[in-house]
């Protein structure tokens, strides 16, 4: 446990609190009625827990006792059943954070693309840390894992659409104008709403306003590149062919071109496990 | 063999089949979906005995997309039939890992592939619930599939009678909140079930204790969205692509230090070296020599290049690339290149 973690709260030591405040009624009321509807989508009503966690997310910005309790009353769970879970999941925040959470995705494509430095380089424009909040309560900066979007690397998630391909440049500029209150357009996504209203979508209900499924067209630039050859329209000359004579490429494999490039096993290194063809035989 | 592939174009070592109109405005539409051949597959299908559609797709060789290359039928046979338990079907959505983006872009452009695949599965398998666990993180895929769900209640495909004799069918879009862990298919259940997403010991499988401890078959989203084109276009269409134990088509994905990265529908089989020629080879904006010079290096090329990729997990880096030797079929389809 880092100094930093008990710093941002989320472990409590302790006396425990006094319990949770209730919500006031008529938002009891008015939550209670998108919690049956929640529950009904399940055979078994523990199982609208996390769409629940994610409805009380929209109506505080984060789960608090206040929403967790809730969420123990209409389940006919403890508290401390539904904390056990509220605390195992990353997307839920567990103290109030801000209208934009800006998720830099560090892991291992957008890392080699970009991404570390591009956390790096928000992490001194906005002057917060992982999990921070800027000052104004508008940006949350926080690294994030693979998105699923590696061949749109480096990319960054703002309330969890899409922003693809991005630069440190465009990044720096994406949460300026988040701060100002300019619009921005996610390259695969909706425009954007604030995170509760993310939330309430999470929670599946869909999102109302008009538009917003169309938003971002059909696909995004990579995800067509195949289909475009395929129907014979040429991209960018090939780079790589083994056998053209400009391209060294018969180096022995126990020369490495980088210090980086730690000594794989291969059929030279490891002559009783040649690295041949997978076979049929191998599969099953 | 090699020979073979500088000779071969792009138009005939790719076959678009799932993604072959995601270039066409509203793609994800019940419409365009319906104009590109769209549920015709359910038609037949549901003309069927359930267990007839489990044979058809059994023969047709369909294995797992969702890394374990598990034979699809096969899974889909171990439900238990004639017991008293609600059957469901669970569809992975929860697609993390680095390198996969397979899923995401599918669903986006095409959720009704999905949507059809469900139908046809909970008809084969006996079902009247299917569930569709989505990792939390992609709104705009979330979105997609409301819609998409929508529209085929609306048109009748699921809701009250969907099934025909079998009954009804209803679908519920379900997102996740953030764990990686929740694509192994017993933590997802675990996690669909409303409590923290840890794996589960088996036995018992998921076929015969799986949610709610009822019968369970857990696919992942490509598989399901497989079926339909099966259906429809015939087992031996499906089988006259890729190889004996592996035929059929897939979602290859590249990215990193490729000139195109992206999603590549092709059949398995094809090689790391015919992936990366189409994908432009590897060195895009490195700036160092050793990037420029990155490409298939033994012992990947040139003699196993023709390793099938569709095979193994690979990875390259510039004079250097390895492919596991012994990885079961079909397992995540996915290369990248380092810089
Ligand atoms: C750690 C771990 C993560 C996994 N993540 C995914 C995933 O994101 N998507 C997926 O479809 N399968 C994933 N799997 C595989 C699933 O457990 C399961 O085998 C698969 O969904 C079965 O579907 P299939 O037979 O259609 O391939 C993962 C497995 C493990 C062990
Ligand atoms: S590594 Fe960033 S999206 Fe996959």
């Amino acid at each position: 446990m880092s100094a930093h973690e008990t710093a941002r709260g989320d472990v409590q030591l302790g006396i425990p609190p006094m319990p949770a405040p209730d919500y006031p009624p008529e938002v009891r009321t008015r939550l209670e009625t998108d919690a049956a509807e929640v529950i009904s989508r399940y055979p078994d009503s523990r199982s609208a827990l996390l769409p629940l966690l994610h409805l009380v997310q929209s109506e505080e910005g984060h789960v608090t006792r206040t929403g967790m309790q809730f969420c123990a009353d209409v389940l006919g769970l403890t508290t401390a059943e539904v904390t056990a879970v509220a605390t195992f999941y990353s997307m839920y925040r567990r103290r109030p954070s801000g209208d934009y959470q800006v998720g830099v995705c560090t892991n291992t494509l957008c890392a080699v693309m970009g991404g570390d430095a591009i956390f790096g380089a928000l992490r001194e424009h906005l002057g917060v840390g992982n999990g921070e909040t800027t000052a104004d309560g508008k940006v949350t900066l926080e690294h994030i894992e693979c998105n699923a979007a590696c061949d749109f690397a480096p990319v960054l998630m703002v309330n969890w659409e899409f922003f693809d391909n991005q630069t440190i440049e465009s990044a720096k500029r994406l949460v300026d104008d988040l701060r100002a209150g300019n619009e921005v357009i996610p390259t695969r996504g909706a425009p954007l709403c604030d995170f509760k209203q993310t939330a309430r979508v999470l929670a599946g209900f869909p999102d109302q306003r008009p538009g917003s499924v169309e938003a971002g067209g059909s696909a995004g630039p990579a995800s067509l590149v195949g289909l475009k050859l395929a129907k014979g329209e040429r991209g960018p000359e090939t780079v790589v062919s083994p056998r053209h004579p400009e391209v060294p490429h018969e180096e022995p494999v126990t020369t490495h071109a980088s210090r980086h490039d730690a000594p794989q096993p291969s059929s030279a290194s490891d002559p009783h496990h040649p690295a041949g063809p997978v076979t049929e035989g191998d599969e099953s | 063999m090699t020979e073979a592939v500088d000779r071969t174009s792009p138009e005939k070592l790719l076959t678009p089949v799932l993604s072959a109109f995601w270039d066409e405005d509203e793609s994800w539409t019940l419409d365009v979906y319906r104009a590109h051949g769209g549920y015709r597959g359910l038609a037949k299908a549901l003309a069927m005995p359930p267990d007839d559609v489990i044979a058809y797709v059994k023969e047709s060789g369909l294995r797992g997309r969702g890394g374990a290359g598990f034979p699809t039928g096969m899974k889909w046979q171990f439900i238990p039939q004639g017991d008293d338990k609600p059957h469901y079907l669970v569809v992975n959505a929860d697609e993390s890992e680095p390198g996969t983006c397979k899923d995401i872009p599918l669903l986006l452009a095409n959720p009704h592939s999905l949507v059809e695949g469900i139908v046809i599965a909970c008809h084969a398998i006996r079902s009247n619930h299917a569930f569709i666990y989505l990792r939390g993180e992609v709104v705009p895929v979330l979105r997609r599939l409301h819609a998409a769900v929508a529209e085929a209640y609306a048109a009748g495909y699921l809701g009250k009678g969907a099934l025909g004799d079998g009954g009804d069918l209803d679908i519920t879009v379900h997102a996740g909140a953030g764990a990686y862990i929740c694509g192994e298919e017993t933590a997802l259940l675990d996690s669909l079930e409303g409590r923290r997403g840890q794996p589960r010991l088996r036995p018992p499988f998921p076929a015969v204790a799986g949610l709610y401890a009822c019968p369970t078959v857990v696919n992942n989203v490509e598989s399901i969205a497989s079926v339909p084109a099966i259906m429809d276009r015939g087992k031996e269409w499906f089988r006259s692509m890729g190889s004996e134990k592996s035929p059929g088509f897939t979602l290859y994905s590249l990215s990193g230090h490729v000139a195109r990265p992206g999603q590549y529908e092709a059949p398995l089989g094809i090689t790391l070296r015919e992936l990366l020629q189409l994908g432009g080879g590897c060195g895009r904006g490195t700036g160092s020599s050793s990037g420029r010079r990155a490409g298939p290096r033994p012992p990947c090329s040139p003699r196993s290049t023709s390793t099938s990729p569709s095979t193994t997990r690979a990875s390259w880096a510039p004079g250097r690339c390895w492919a596991p030797r012994r990885s079961s079929a079909s397992t995540k389809r996915r290369a990248w290149c380092g810089p």
